[in-house]
């Protein structure tokens, strides 16, 4: 059975409709990557699962049970957490207590704070530091902790290397490594197709709002992607069906 | 000399104890809570009206008031401040500005215009006095706010770095949306937020009316108090609320001294310096803007 179904989704900021007619299923253990050009709704999507932005029609289910209308601070205490993009730390704070927030939810599991310094060794020396003055690595590792230390069943990771240098998104993703091999249902979004393809075990690919390609990662050609990116596929159906 | 700066330094711990309340909601929600003057003085009715009616010494009635300023707090953040703060930043200081009238008004049609006091309910202390060395004279009840001022903030201070509650409240206060993908539901930590204010409230309403006499309109006075130990302090900055507190004291009573109308003058002068001061300092851009704004043909 599917962990997370996504039916028929509209999401609008405002006048603006970001997200039109989204659906799918995620079933437990599967990494999925969403590509896609900026605005193509990608981070509001991830935001509307999280429930931070709810959506103005549509429904999404968690484990069959409609959570279409609960707020995001109850959506964690069931499962699902985001790394929002940017980071969005509360800077004033230290990179302990950041992580303590993380638990407020109080959902049962093995993550603690030792396995997050485990997890992300960089982190440990700077335990005491406001993150505000972490770098942006640090600040990411600390972001990705935060989540993980709600337990959650679903984690939603959103540009995860925004903002850093090639090398630290290398560091990041090393990390991330034992995390996306151990069945954690992760969705990401990544701008970065081949690190998309190499992580995941599904991706999506969305244009202006709508899902326009929905593949297994290891069937799935960069030249498709591609396409679908810039929307090429879409425009060539529609020649055909003109001609 | 010497015996007016400690009158000031003392009388600082009044006003850190009345504006530490109006800098907490203010840094926690953003709203500035002109009411805050207004329900200190009701806060100090209700010990009168347990003092005077029902001989419940004023120390033994703030058990009492305090957990119904608190609960007052609660439901004012969800049934009122919430609402209003959902249409805007504005609202919030209308809605409070309203409220203060209607509150001024209530207690006025209540209890009249006779000045009261719970000075004649706490035996000497209002008066009473240390003598130290050097003919200075210390007022108990002074010593006794300024000890409230300081465990007030310590307390406040513990309590948000080391609970996972005050740990949500400045998350809140930082980020209220990205405190909800943590888990903190935000409207539950405001509510306690102002439930804490509305204690810190209940306890300078109970130190007004000990100190010195209040009527039905007394709350005004007490809200422009706070507010400027607010601003001289940084708003949001709790123990840069009793320095606030510390130097609005020492302006007043050494206002009072150069001259017997001084004491409200010298507090608003270094008010408005401090002011002055901050726009200068961070704020060239500011003037910039108004230059711009005066000068622009619209």
């Amino acid at each position: 059975m599917s962990l997370l179904s996504i039916r028929d989704l509209d999401v609008r900021h405002g006048l603006l409709q970001a997200v039109r007619c989204v659906s799918f299923d995620i079933t437990e253990g599967e990494v999925l990557a969403l590509v896609g050009a900026n605005g193509a709704g990608k981070t509001t999507l991830l935001r509307s699962i999280a429930g931070a932005h709810l959506p103005a029609a549509g429904q999404v289910f968690l484990g069959g049970q409609d959570i279409t209308a609960v707020p995001s601070h109850k959506r964690i205490a069931m499962g699902i957490a985001l790394v929002p993009e940017g980071r969005r730390l509360f800077s004033q704070m230290t990179v302990e207590e950041n992580l303590l927030l993380g638990k407020t939810a109080g959902r049962k599991g093995d993550w603690t704070i030792e396995r997050v310094f485990d997890a992300f060794p960089n982190l440990k020396p700077r335990r005491r530091a406001k993150t505000g003055h972490l770098s942006g690595g640090e600040q990411q590792a600390t972001a990705i902790g935060r989540a993980l230390m709600s337990n959650p069943d679903i984690l939603l990771l959103d540009e995860v290397s925004l903002g850093l240098s090639p090398l630290v998104v290398d560091r990041v993703y090393t990390q991330l490594q034992a995390l996306l091999s151990s069945g954690t249902t992760i969705v990401l979004v990544e701008q970065d197709l081949g690190r998309a393809m190499n992580v995941a075990s599904r991706v999506i690919c969305m244009l202006e709002g709508r899902v326009v390609l929905d593949r297994p990662a290891a069937s799935v050609i960069r030249d498709e992607i591609t396409n679908a990116y810039f929307g090429l596929h879409h425009r060539a159906d529609e020649d055909r069906s003109a001609s | 000399m010497i015996n007016t700066l400690l009158q000031g330094i003392l009388l600082g711990g009044y006003y850190a104890v009345i504006a530490c309340g109006l800098s907490f909601m203010f840094s926690v929600m953003r709203i500035i809570n002109l009411a805050h003057g207004s329900l200190a003085v009701a806060a100090a009715y209700g010990l009168w009206l347990l003092a005077s009616k029902f001989g419940i010494s004023p120390f033994a009635g703030l058990l009492i008031i305090l957990p119904v300023m608190a609960a007052f707090g609660w439901l004012l953040q969800r049934f009122v401040l919430e609402r209003s703060a959902s249409g805007g930043a504005l609202l919030p200081i209308l809605t409070t500005f309203g409220l203060a009238i209607v509150i001024d008004n209530l207690l006025f049609e209540q209890f009249g215009a006779d000045t009261r006091s719970l000075a004649p309910f706490i035996g000497n202390l209002s008066y009473a006095s240390w003598q130290l060395p050097g003919h200075i004279f210390v007022g108990k009840l002074a010593v006794m706010m300024m000890v409230t001022a300081i465990i007030i903030l310590g307390g406040l201070q513990f309590f948000l770095s080391r609970f996972a509650l005050g740990r949500a409240i400045r998350a809140t206060a930082e980020d209220p949306d990205t405190a909800g993908l943590v888990g903190i539901d935000a409207r539950r930590v405001n509510a306690t937020a102002t439930a804490i204010t509305m204690v810190t409230i209940g306890i300078a309403g109970a130190f007004l009316a000990m100190r010195a006499t209040f009527s039905a309109y007394a709350g005004a006075p007490q809200l422009l108090f706070a507010f400027e130990t607010a601003v001289i302090g940084g708003a949001g900055s709790l123990w840069g609320t009793l320095v606030g507190g510390i130097v609005l004291g020492l302006a007043q009573s050494l206002g009072a001294q150069l001259h017997p109308q001084g004491f409200l003058i010298g507090g608003h002068v270094v008010f408005l310096l401090v002011v002055f001061l901050r726009l200068f300092r961070s704020g060239m851009p500011a003037f910039g803007k108004i230059r711009a704004f005066l000068r622009s043909p619209a």
